[in-house]
């Protein structure tokens, strides 16, 4: 085999983990367990497939190979007998099953198995961090040193997430299952609350990070992705996908050559990509074919549809988006929706109908000391012509803000209003 | 990181000879697949040659020739954009496509360039230059 077996097998394991660890917890009914099964049959792997080459069927191997490891383990660990017995017939059971099957077998259950790990791996039993850990790690298919790079986080600490969320889910005894009934909802949201963690943070780096944490944008994607096809009926699950595929278009676009931030009306739409704007469309459409009213995640997806749709900022629907960003203000209110809200509807209506939202929340405490507040506010005095107290809005943007960019631009605005 | 999967021509796809059921279900299968799996960005097939056409370029001339073209192995049939981790993802997955034409076929990888790939080729000038044309072309069309 050639001298880059490694790099194969590497792929390989990029490409069968996630399943392979959801159909071993399956029959274990442990993470913690099914994954270091995983991990036997990967050294397995890594041991036998340079000399043997990689087989036809990769995944079955790992499959089959973690199976009899899991036998090995049980009969030679002192494990409760009940459970022992019962689990060592059930994997009796599956390999007595004909090989050939076993492929199809997988392939049966894998969705729901898939699925089932996601939904426990982001259990809210667990911290918001161990359930990042954990999914990057068991469905993303990262390992432990790329998921500190990537958080810039010490290995150890990752390490102890991960060891203790296994545990943790072990003694609670969580059931490695799709949730359903009243259940689902508060799950799923955890679920998608977790993959776009994990996006903001890939796309919060910035030039000179570790590539690994851009990279964490590709990771969430793939998962949002991966989560659209096993549950296509959820509107929401389209929805966060569409709100990463549109803001991911951006990528390119929204920092400048010596990597200053450019605002989303700056940027050189150009720039944009296409192929990601096409997909997250179309996933927005998806979601809202499904009915119903929008979620935030497709609330929040249409409003960067807006943009994405626009071949030039005046062509921006922003009648639209004010009236997306009042839904979005109804179900999950926030006062930095709300400014935002307020420059839609400036944009829609002019500057007068703005600003009286905007001055709705200069009382609100959380905002007190957030620089884009008198500065949305000193634009659309200075539209309004109100230049004084334009300049003195421009002013105090200038002492909240310590980004020297943005002071500069600020300062010109405000001599401006002479 | 993204890679541009291009299935090779033979002389059924330039004569335009459509894959049989078998095939298109084979294909739909794996299309199914990489897409469950989040890795499909886009894929086409595409029309035989003599269908297209090419621009050559000498100088500042430039003459039109229209298809089909000779050399079918040198020909695209087909290609995915994907997006994995590395090549030998993208190869591992290329390695599960069936085969798509009857007999001796090809399938080329090449990774797509991302931004950050022109390293100091693409200096900030060159950037502001191309932010200039493009602002100029995009003027010229309103």
């Amino acid at each position: 085999m050639a001298p880059d077996a490694h790099g194969a097998i590497d792929a390989v394991w990029r490409i069968e983990s996630a399943r392979l660890i959801a159909g071993l917890a399956r029959i274990v009914r442990d993470v913690g367990l099914a994954e270091d099964l995983a991990q036997d049959a990967l050294v397995a792997a890594l041991e036998q497939w340079p000399e043997s080459g990689v087989p036809e069927s990769p995944g079955a191997w790992l499959m089959a190979t973690a199976k009899h490891r899991a036998v090995d383990r049980l009969r030679h660990k002192q494990m409760a007998e009940r459970k022992q017995e019962e689990i060592g017939r059930e994997l009796e059971l599956e390999q007595q099953r004909a090989e050939p099957d076993l492929d199809a077998e997988i392939d049966d259950d894998i969705g729901d198995d898939l699925l089932s790990l996601i939904f426990t791996a982001c259990h809210p039993l667990l911290s918001p961090e161990a359930r990042v850990a954990l999914t990057l790690r068991l469905i993303g298919a990262l390992t432990t040193p790329e998921i500190a790079r990537a958080f810039l986080v010490p290995e150890a600490t990752v390490a102890q997430r991960i060891v203790r969320a296994k545990r943790t889910l072990a003694e609670a005894q969580v059931p490695i299952e799709v949730p359903r009934g009243s259940d689902r909802d508060p799950r799923l949201a955890s679920v998608l609350a977790v993959v776009y963690v994990i996006f903001n943070e890939g796309y919060s780096a910035t030039a000179g990070d570790d590539w690994l944490r851009p990279a964490l944008c590709e990771d969430a994607l793939r998962l949002g992705r991966i989560l659209a096809g096993l549950a296509p009926e959820e509107p929401e699950v389209h929805g966060l996908a569409a709100l990463m595929e549109i803001q991911a278009s951006r990528s390119r676009a929204r920092t400048g050559p010596s990597g200053e931030p450019i605002l989303l009306l700056d940027q050189d739409r150009g720039r944009w990509d296409y192929v990601l704007i096409d997909r997250g469309l179309a996933a927005l459409q998806r979601a809202e074919a499904l009915g119903g009213a929008l979620g935030p995640y497709a609330l929040q997806a249409a409003i960067a549809a807006c943009h994405a749709r626009a071949r030039t900022p005046e062509e921006t629907d922003w009648d639209r988006m004010a009236g997306l960003y009042g839904a979005l203000a109804q179900i999950a209110p926030s006062p930095v929706v709300e400014l935002n809200r307020a420059v839609a509807v400036s944009m829609a209506f002019g500057p007068a109908a703005g600003l009286e939202l905007v001055d709705a929340l200069t009382s609100e405490p959380s905002l007190d000391g957030y620089h884009l507040l008198p500065s949305v506010r000193g634009d659309l005095l200075a539209r309004l012509s109100r230049l004084d107290e334009a300049r003195a809005e421009f002013e105090r943007a200038v002492s909240l803000t310590d980004n020297e960019r943005e002071r500069t631009l600020l300062l010109e605005r405000a001599a401006g209003c002479a | 990181m993204r890679f541009m999967v291009m299935v090779k021509a033979d002389e059924n796809s330039e004569a335009g000879v459509m894959p049989n059921e078998q095939l298109l279900r084979e294909m739909g299968e794996y299309n199914e697949e990489m897409v469950k799996a989040g890795v499909m960005l886009a894929g086409e097939g595409l029309h035989p040659s003599s269908k297209g056409a090419r621009v050559k370029f000498s100088g500042n001339e430039r003459s039109v020739v229209d298809g089909p073209f000779a050399e079918a192995k040198e020909l695209i049939a087909g290609y995915w954009l994907i997006q994995v981790k590395s090549l030998d993802e993208a190869i591992e997955w290329v390695k599960r496509c069936p085969n798509p034409m009857e007999g001796e076929s090809e399938i080329e990888i090449r990774q797509v360039f991302e931004a950050e790939d022109f390293g100091d080729e693409f200096t900030p000038e060159l950037r502001e230059q191309e932010n200039r044309i493009r602002e100029q072309a995009e003027a010229n069309q309103q």
